[in-house]
């Protein structure tokens, strides 16, 4: 295949961006979109220029690095994966394809696609744990008996891998995917409901801090969720904020 | 002598670690306060390491080249972790890990460190649960546990098959409470490029900050190094991108000395390479060989078909396909243990009967399960007379329930559909079980510098089981470490704080520095990745599964003379103060250079075959066990410990003889 691409490119946080055109050719369509992105770079690297700076790390849709806008949807076309899962065989030869950086308020860029997604974890410092001490003198683990349901449901929630596709589809760029399901997964485990209240306060407090946009219940955000992180766990987070400022 | 001690404490096996624990110096907690300890590396070694020692009082420093704590490489690991909790009841002990791992690592690791994990291993759940990971229940609401392996017991704890994933978000979710307290301080997209020393002793790093470029200096009492494994100096493996042995390595050319560096293990499933751009392996979880029958066609003829797409797969008969495993390993069929598969996988593809463009491919066929399941459950559904249709259909329902999302995985990838097609696999690098040597406290040949997780040699021997590489992690994390590392800081209490304006540190960084500029500045004309592919190519055929004396001593001149190339004509574009994924490309590949010329002196040095490492002139001669792999117990029962001597090549090779007091050296045998 050959392809015309036009990446954001960005200098570094302070400098203005633009976007550029580049051509590639002889792309198989067996290839990731992370392969096809080191095509170019090899190519820019031999002519002298700059590659374009993109973030990933496993290539195998876990780690949540990878992070691009592609034709004016996170991680592109395909439905739940991540760019490095995205196959060039969803382009057609000929196609032109538009590739930026996640944009949000709260993710400033760093260098061309490559974004600052600190502000996830700061929200998890606030309160994304369990006060338990490393110690190993904790009880047995059979001794917390948690029904199947319950741990298949946390299992679905704590799957998330913190890429930022939700705020980066959401117009409001709320991050209330990404914080609901962090907020479920404790939510539903016993071990977790100590301190339910404080952590539910907390990490809102600190999304709100971090200048995340309010939900207005769209639904982008889990159309584009690499992982199928459901709406329901905005629902249950928004339930355990209200409870706990009933609780005061 | 060899200057190695192994610090092994006297006494029963059973009653070592206990023993120990309850004579070391303890650090009074007030004291805790005044000493600080850098972790570089945050996977499950690092992330729960750092997270003990902040518990504990210390001043936490870690540092990650990704940008959270949460993506180390951990993240990826599919399976899932031991731990002898025995609540099975299916006769699962302490002892009975400690056996199966030695043996599972062909008789090459030491007993007390491997007991040792095994006596930790239940720990590692009940911590885990605590902190709420959701590893999988029954309808009871207990854990469920599945078997790995060729194991005889059901000891392996999982979480779907993201295992590792949620096992890091545990030890991140530790961190970030410690975070919150402020006793550790995060440094992601910081890369350690240099440890320095101070009278002998470990006192600090030199980091840089990935995003501005800027060369910081970072002052302790202590360094753990958690960073991590080398597979990626094989160019394609199964590990993240950014995997790398720069900590590693650099801390051996600082002192502490490299061991068993051509202990590797090759995974006989993964997904094969499809052409010349691939930049990674993706992994498919060992569990499908308990239903997949490998083959790959007898004819030639039909080899040739398939490549060129005259035939498919599913159009030749039974007895025109060969199932070599079933042939050559009656007992074990498809599950002997991922070295032999691997060897008989890539024996076929190098006989030329690779089934794939590339040549390097064979079947992992599930069309015999679906029938068997299918006929199964028509019984069970009191379906008389079922058409092929309806027992295909039942029996796809039940092989999607087992493996769904790895034949979801695979279609994406491949973009074939593996209920109607046989998938194809081939082996690749998954993990190294060499590393930095460590002694029982987990402390280097280097005062005050310890090193942990895959990143360290010890616990696996030669040949490491599924599932015991995470267990290895948070052991030493959350139990080892904590302890040992106590007993050297209580030394340190009246130290003080340790200024990073001193010569040593001057030294140092100038040392990095004076390399950043040279890359960036050297207008060569190959990138980076050419050089990578290069030495990956170099170590794939003559120091991968199968080795000779000859092909080794070639490598080893083939990579010092690309190592010479590389700093001749590598370009590296853009300069030293920014973002440069390809400057910090340059800085890792350098040291994957040297790291694998020294990797094939060691394989060299091991005339035995072992582990997953076939050395094709030790082979049995006759009797049942005919050209199998050989393991020379009265030559090679040591731990191959390098010390660094300038060129890789010139390295001398210190012994550490393994002693088994408890265990009877066995040859292993799968016929
Ligand atoms: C696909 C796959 C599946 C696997 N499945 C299993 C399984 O089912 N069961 C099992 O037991 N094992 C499995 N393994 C092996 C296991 O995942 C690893 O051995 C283990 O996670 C390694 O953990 P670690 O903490 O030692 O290192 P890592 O998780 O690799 O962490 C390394 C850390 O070091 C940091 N780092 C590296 N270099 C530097 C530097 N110079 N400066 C700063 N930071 C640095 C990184 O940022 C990272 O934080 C699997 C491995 C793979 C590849
Ligand atoms: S909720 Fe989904 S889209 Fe948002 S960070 Fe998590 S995995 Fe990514
Ligand atoms: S690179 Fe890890 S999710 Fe894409």
């Amino acid at each position: 295949m050959n392809l015309t691409l036009k990446i954001w490119r960005q200098k570094d946080a302070q400098s203005k961006g633009q976007m550029v055109d580049y051509k590639v050719t002889e792309i198989s369509e067996h290839m990731s979109f992370l392969e096809m992105m080191d095509v170019l770079n090899e190519q820019l690297i031999n002519s002298g220029e700059e590659p374009v700076a993109f973030d990933h790390d496993c290539r195998e849709g876990i780690c949540g690095m990878c992070s691009m806008y592609i034709n004016g949807e996170a991680h592109g076309p395909d439905r739940g994966v991540t760019t490095c899962q995205l196959h060039m065989r969803m382009f057609k030869d000929g196609d032109t394809i538009t590739i930026e950086p996640f944009r949000a308020a709260a993710f400033p860029v760093l260098k061309d696609l490559v974004v600052d997604r600190g502000a996830f974890d700061r929200i998890q410092h606030a309160g994304g744990y369990i006060s338990v001490n490393t110690s190993g003198n904790t009880q047995d683990a059979n001794a917390i008996p948690i029904s199947k349901h319950a741990a298949d449901e946390a299992m679905d929630a704590a799957t998330c891998i913190g890429c930022g596709a939700c705020v980066a589809s959401c117009k409001n760029s709320s991050a209330m995917l990404f914080v609901g399901a962090k907020v479920s997964q404790y939510a539903l485990l016993p071990q977790g409901q100590v301190e339910a209240t404080d952590r539910v306060k907390n990490m809102v407090a600190q999304m709100d801090l971090e200048g995340f946009g309010n939900c207005t219940n769209t639904g982008a955000c889990e159309v584009e969720c690499p992982k199928g992180i459901s709406l329901e766990n905005i629902a249950r987070m928004n339930r355990e904020f209200l409870s706990a400022n009933i609780k005061g | 002598m060899s200057v190695l001690d192994s610090k092994v404490p006297k006494g029963p096996l059973k009653t070592k670690w206990t023993d120990y624990k309850n004579h070391i110096d303890l650090v009074n907690p007030a004291n805790k306060r005044n000493i600080d300890v850098i972790v570089v590396g945050t996977g499950l070694a690092g992330g729960s390491a750092a997270a003990t020692l902040a518990e504990l009082g210390y001043n936490v420093k870690t540092f990650c080249y990704q940008d959270s704590p949460r993506r180390a490489h951990s993240i990826a690991a599919q399976g899932g972790i031991n731990a002898a909790k025995n609540y099975q009841g299916d006769g699962d002990s302490t002892y009975r890990l400690f056996y199966d791992t030695v043996k599972g690592g062909d008789y090459r690791s030491r007993e007390a460190n491997v007991y040792r994990l095994a006596e930790v291993s239940a720990n590692i759940i009940d911590q885990c649960v605590a902190q709420g990971v959701p590893f999988a229940r029954d309808y009871g609401g207990l854990l469920d546990n599945r078997s790995f392996g060729g194991v005889l017991v059901s000891r392996t704890f999982y979480a779907k098959g993201q295992t590792g994933q949620q096992l890091l978000l545990g030890a991140y979710s530790a961190m970030n409470r410690q975070i919150a307290r402020g006793k550790i301080t995060p440094f992601n997209r910081h890369e350690m490029l240099d440890v320095v020393k101070i009278d002998g002793k470990a006192r600090g790093i030199i980091a840089r900050n990935l995003v501005t470029g800027e060369i910081e200096r970072h002052s302790a009492h202590a360094v753990v190094i958690a960073s991590g494994g080398y597979g990626n100096v094989y160019f394609l493996s199964t590990n993240a991108m950014g995997s790398n042995a720069t900590a590693a390595w650099k801390i051996h050319k600082k002192g502490a000395f490299f061991a068993n560096p051509c202990y590797t293990q090759i995974h006989p499933t993964c997904i094969p390479r499809s052409g010349d751009y691939q930049s990674k392996l993706t992994l498919m979880s060992e569990s499908l060989r308990n239903d997949g029958r490998i083959w790959v066609p007898k004819n030639m003829d039909d080899v040739l078909a398939i490549r060129e797409g005259k035939k498919k797969p599913t159009d030749l008969s039974e007895d025109e396909r060969d199932y070599y495993l079933e042939r050559r390993y009656p007992a074990f069929g498809n599950l002997v243990p991922r070295d032999v598969a691997s060897r008989a996988a890539k024996e076929r593809c190098d006989a030329g009967y690779g089934v794939n463009a590339t040549g390097e491919a064979v079947y992992l066929d599930f069309a015999s399960a679906i029938e068997r399941y299918g006929k199964e459950q028509a019984k069970i559904h009191n379906i008389a007379n079922a058409s092929a249709d309806k027992i295909y259909e039942l029996g796809a329902a039940i092989v999607k329930a087992k493996y769904g999302n790895l034949f979801q995985m695979y279609e994406k990838i491949v973009d074939q559909d593996p209920y109607k097609t046989p998938m194809m696999i081939y082996p690749a690098v998954h993990y190294t079980m060499g590393g930095v040597w460590v002694d029982y406290n987990l402390m280097t040949t280097v005062d005050g510098l310890y090193c942990i997780g895959e990143a360290n040699f010890s616990d696996h021997g030669a040949n490491r089981l599924g599932a015991s590489a995470l267990m290895q992690g948070l052991a030493d994390g959350y139990f080892v470490l904590p302890y040992t590392i106590g007993d050297y800081l209580s030394h340190e209490i009246r130290t003080g704080k340790i200024p990073t304006d001193t010569p040593e540190f001057d030294a140092a960084e100038k040392e990095v520095t004076d390399k950043i500029n040279f890359f960036v500045n050297n207008k060569g004309s190959h990138s980076v990745d050419y050089y990578h592919k290069k030495l990956g190519n170099i170590m794939w055929e003559k120091c991968g599964m199968s080795r000779n004396a000859q092909g080794l001593r070639e490598a080893m001149v083939e990579i010092k003379e690309l190592r010479e190339d590389f700093y001749k004509n590598v370009s590296v574009p853009g300069n030293a103060n920014e973002l440069n994924s390809e400057l910090e490309k340059a800085g890792r590949v350098a040291d994957f250079l040297e790291l694998g010329e020294l990797f094939a002196k060691d394989a060299l040095e091991r005339e035995e075959s072992c582990g997953g490492h076939f050395r094709e002139e030790s082979v049995e001669l006759d009797g049942e066990q005919k050209g199998e792999a050989k393991r020379n117990d009265k030559e090679f029962a040591f731990v191959s410990a390098w010390e660094y001597k300038g060129e890789p090549g010139d390295a001398i090779l210190h012994k550490e003889d393994l002693e088994f007091n408890e265990i009877e050296l066995k040859q292993r045998s799968y016929k």
